[in-house]
C-alpha cells in the first residue's frame, strides 16, 4: 500500500512561486543587512551589554533548534516506532528539521562577536566544552537525517530506513538533552536544574509539531493535497500530549525553584515580580502557549481550524518561553554574596535592562526566513509530500 | 692630633672602601647570577609549581577607595565611553550590606583565577584557558565571541569588547567582538612585577591587597592564609578561586 503513495513536488505556476521567494527574500535581506551592520559596527548597536550577553538573536536561533529536533519526532514515529499513519509525513518532517536547525545554527553563528572566524569554531574544539561537543551533535544530527531522507527518498535504499531512522533518533536524542543541559548546567539562578533536559524535549515536542502541522496547511493551502483527517486528528493527539508535557514541566520546574529555599528569589521574581519577563511567563508561555492550545486540542469535536490556532498559539507562546527563560534567566542578578546586598558600578546586585535592537529582531526574522526558504525551495524541486495524504500506509521495513 | 687622626681614619677609611668596592664588583654579579638564574626566562614554560594569587583583606578596604579599579584601567587601557553597561571593568568595588546585620563591607571582585574554571570549561574554541601557573587567561587569536564564558562565570568577571578601540596599550591587546577579564597583570608578572591593582592599593598605603604564590610556603600570602580564616567567593561551587577575601 505504500506504493500507492504518489509523491510530487510542490506545484503551482513558476511566477507563484518565485512571488513566495520574493517575498522571503524581504526578511533575508533584511536579515542580511542587519548582520553586516552588527558585524562592522561592533555588538555596541545591539541592545545586549555585559549582563544581557545573549539577545534577541538567541531567542529566535534556540527556539529554531529546539523546533527543529522535536520537528523529527513524526517522522520518528514512524520509522524507529512502526506507526505507519505518519509515513506520508516523514519526508517532511525530516526536511522542516535540518531546515529549522540550518536556519537556527545560521543565527547562532552571525550572532558571534567574531562571526569572521566561524572556521575556528569549526576546526578548534575543545572537547571539554559542551557548548563544542554541541558543534558535534549538530554534524552528527544533520548528517544523520540526511542520510535517513535520503534512504526514505530512495526507493532501493528503503530497507535501510529503521536502522539510519534508529541513528537519527539517537542523535536527536543527544542534541535536544544537550540543548536542555546547556541551561541546567549553568550557575545561573534561573538555571541550574536538570529539569531542563526533560522540559526541553517536551517544548522541542510541543514547537516542532505546531511547526510541522503548520507548514503542512500551508502546503495544503497552496495547492490540493488531501490530507485524512484520522492523520489530522494524530497531529491534534501528539501536539497536546506534548504541549500538556511541556506544561507539566513548566510547572514542575517553577515550583521547584519557588520550593527550595536557595532558588525562591529567583522565582519569586519570574513568577510574580518580573514585569514583563512575568507577563510572558504567564501571558505568553503558559496561558497562550500551553492553556488556550490545550483547550482547543482537548475538545471532542475535529477542527482543522482549531488545530491550525493551537499550533499558532504554540509557536507564539515558544518564542514567550525563550525570551522568558534566556533573557529573563540572564536579568535576574549574578548573586556573588548569598545573603548580602549587593551594589557596584557594573551593576550587581541589580535587574538588568534589556531593549532588543531592531537590528536584532531583523536578524532573529531572517534565521526563520531562511529556514522557511529552505522549506519552500526543497518541496518545490524534490518529492517529500504524496498528492493525497489520505492513503494509510503499511509498516515500514 | 686631629690631623693624625684624620691622616689615620682617612687611611683607614680608604682601605676599608677600598675592600668593599672590591668584595662589591667581585660579589655582585653572583648575586645577579643567582637573581636571573631564578627569574623565568621569556622562553621557558611557566610552572605547574606555582600558583599565583591574591589576598584581599576587606578589613583594610575603604568604601568609595577605587585606587585598584583605577590602576587597572590606566594599566589596561580600559576607558569610559559613556556607555557604563558596556564598558569593560575588569576589577570593580562591590558594596555589600548584610541583610540582618547590617554589617558593611566593600569588596573589590575580578576575575578569581579558579583551579576550576567554567569559562575555560564551556569555551567551544579553547581561547579561555589557564595557565599552568593558576592564570586565567583569553587567546584573542582563536576567541569567537560567543559569550558562552560571560554565561558561565558565576563571578561576573567577563566582559566583552563591544566595537572598536584604539590606543590600546601594546602590552594588553584587545579587540572589538572579543571576550576579556582580568589577567592578573600577567605581562607585569611576568616581569616580576606586581599586578597593578595591588601596587597601587600598596603605594596609597592601604596594603589591603596581598598578591603572591599561594604555592609558596615562605610567601607572605601562603602564610597569611595559613594563619588567618579567608573565604573564597561562593565557595559552594568548588571552583577553588586563587583570589581569597579576608574579613568577610
Amino acid at each position: 500500500m505504500a506504493d500507492s503513495l504518489i509523491y510530487r513536488e510542490l506545484g503551482g505556476p513558476s511566477r507563484r512561486f518565485w512571488s513566495l521567494l520574493a517575498l522571503l527574500a524581504v526578511p533575508l535581506a533584511l536579515g542580511a543587512v542587519a548582520y553586516f551592520y552588527m558585524e562592522h559596527y561592533g555588538h555596541i548597536v545591539t541592545g545586549m551589554d555585559n549582563q544581557i550577553v545573549w539577545g534577541m538573536p538567541h531567542v529566535f536561533a534556540v527556539f529554531l533548534v529546539v523546533a527543529a529536533t522535536g520537528a523529527l519526532n513524526i517522522a520518528m514515529a514512524a520509522s524507529v516506532f512502526g506507526k505507519p499513519v505518519y509515513r506520508p509525513v516523514a519526508p517532511l518532517s525530516a526536511l522542516v528539521s535540518l531546515a529549522l536547525l540550518v536556519g537556527g545554527l545560521a543565527l547562532l553563528m552571525l550572532d558571534l562577536g567574531r562571526s569572521d572566524r566561524m572556521i575556528v569554531a569549526i576546526t578548534q574544539l575543545n572537547p571539554a566544552s559542551l557548548f563544542a561537543r554541541r558543534v558535534i551533535f549538530y554534524d552528527g544530527y544533520m548528517v544523520s537525517v540526511g542520510v535517513y531522507l535520503w534512504f526514505l527518498l530512495e526507493r532501493r535504499m528503503n530497507r535501510y530506513i529503521r536502522p539510519a531512522a534508529i541513528v537519527a533518533f539517537l542523535w536527536q536524542l543527544l542534541l535536544i538533552t544537550s540543548t536542555g543541559l546547556e541551561f541546567g548546567f549553568n550557575f545561573r539562578a534561573a538555571y541550574d536544574s536538570v529539569l531542563y533536559a526533560p522540559m526541553f524535549i517536551a517544548f522541542a515536542a510541543a514547537y516542532g509539531t505546531a511547526v510541522l502541522v503548520l507548514i503542512l496547511f500551508a502546503v495544503c493551502s497552496w495547492e490540493e493535497r488531501p490530507v485524512a483527517e484520522a492523520l489530522l486528528r494524530r497531529f491534534k493527539n501528539l501536539l497536546g500530549i506534548a504541549v500538556g508535557a511541556s506544561l507539566f514541566f513548566a510547572v514542575l520546574f517553577l515550583s521547584s525553584k519557588y520550593e527550595l529555599a536557595r532558588s525562591r528569589d529567583v522565582a519569586r521574581f519570574l513568577l510574580f515580580d518580573g514585569g514583563v519577563y512575568t507577563a510572558l511567563l504567564w501571558l505568553g508561555q503558559l496561558v497562550i502557549g500551553c492553556i488556550v492550545p490545550l483547550a482547543l486540542l482537548v475538545r471532542s469535536q475535529f477542527s482543522r481550524s482549531a488545530l491550525a490556532a493551537a499550533c499558532a498559539l504554540v509557536v507564539l507562546g515558544g518564542l514567550a518561553q525563550m525570551y522568558v527563560t534566556l533573557i529573563g534567566g540572564q536579568a535576574y542578578p549574578q548573586i556573588l554574596f548569598p545573603g548580602m546586598v549587593e551594589t557596584s558600578s557594573f551593576f550587581d546586585g541589580e535587574i538588568h535592562p534589556y531593549t532588543p535592537s531592531l537590528v536584532e529582531v531583523l536578524l532573529g526574522l531572517g534565521g526563520m526566513a531562511l529556514a522557511a526558504a529552505i522549506i519552500a525551495v526543497a518541496l518545490r524541486a524534490l518529492a517529500l509530500l504524496p498528492t493525497r495524504l489520505e492513503v494509510p500506509a503499511e509498516p515500514q521495513a | 692630633m686631629s690631623a693624625d687622626t684624620n691622616e689615620v681614619l682617612s687611611r683607614r677609611g680608604f682601605l676599608a672602601i677600598s675592600a668593599a668596592t672590591l668584595g662589591g664588583v667581585m660579589l655582585a654579579p653572583g648575586v645577579r647570577l643567582i637573581e636571573i638564574a631564578a627569574a623565568r626566562a621569556p622562553e621557558q614554560p611557566v610552572s605547574r609549581k606555582v600558583r599565583w594569587g591574591l589576598l584581599i583583606d576587606t578589613n583594610k578596604c575603604a568604601p568609595g577607595c577605587d585606587d585598584c579599579v583605577k590602576a587597572c584601567a590606566t594599566e589596561n587601557g580600559l576607558k569610559n565611553t559613556g556607555h557604563p553597561r558596556t564598558d569593560a571593568q575588569w576589577i570593580r568595588k562591590v558594596e555589600l550590606k548584610d541583610m540582618r546585620t547590617g554589617r558593611t563591607n566593600s569588596v573589590p571582585v575580578m576575575c578569581q583565577h579558579c583551579e576550576e574554571p567554567p569559562c575555560v570549561d564551556v569555551c567551544p574554541t579553547g581561547a579561555s584557558f589557564k595557565r599552568a601557573d593558576g592564570i586565567v587567561l583569553v587567546d584573542r587569536h582563536i576567541c569567537i565571541g560567543c559569550r558562552y564564558c560571560m554565561m558561565a562565570c558565576p563571578y561576573k568577571a567577563r566582559s566583552i569588547v563591544f566595537q572598536s578601540i584604539s590606543d590600546q596599550n601594546p602590552d594588553v591587546p584587545r579587540g572589538n567582538g572579543c571576550a576579556e577579564g582580568c589577567t592578573l597583570c600577567v605581562h607585569r608578572v611576568d616581569r616580576d612585577q606586581q599586578p597593578a591593582c595591588v601596587e597601587a592599593c600598596t603605594k596609597a598605603g592601604h596594603n589591603a591587597m596581598i598578591f603572591g604564590d599561594l604555592n609558596d610556603p615562605h610567601s607572605e600570602i601562603a602564610q597569611r592564609v595559613a594563619k588567618y580564616a579567608s573565604t573564597q567567593i561562593r565557595a559552594d561551587l568548588q571552583l577553588n578561586p586563587g583570589v581569597r577575601y579576608q574579613g568577610l
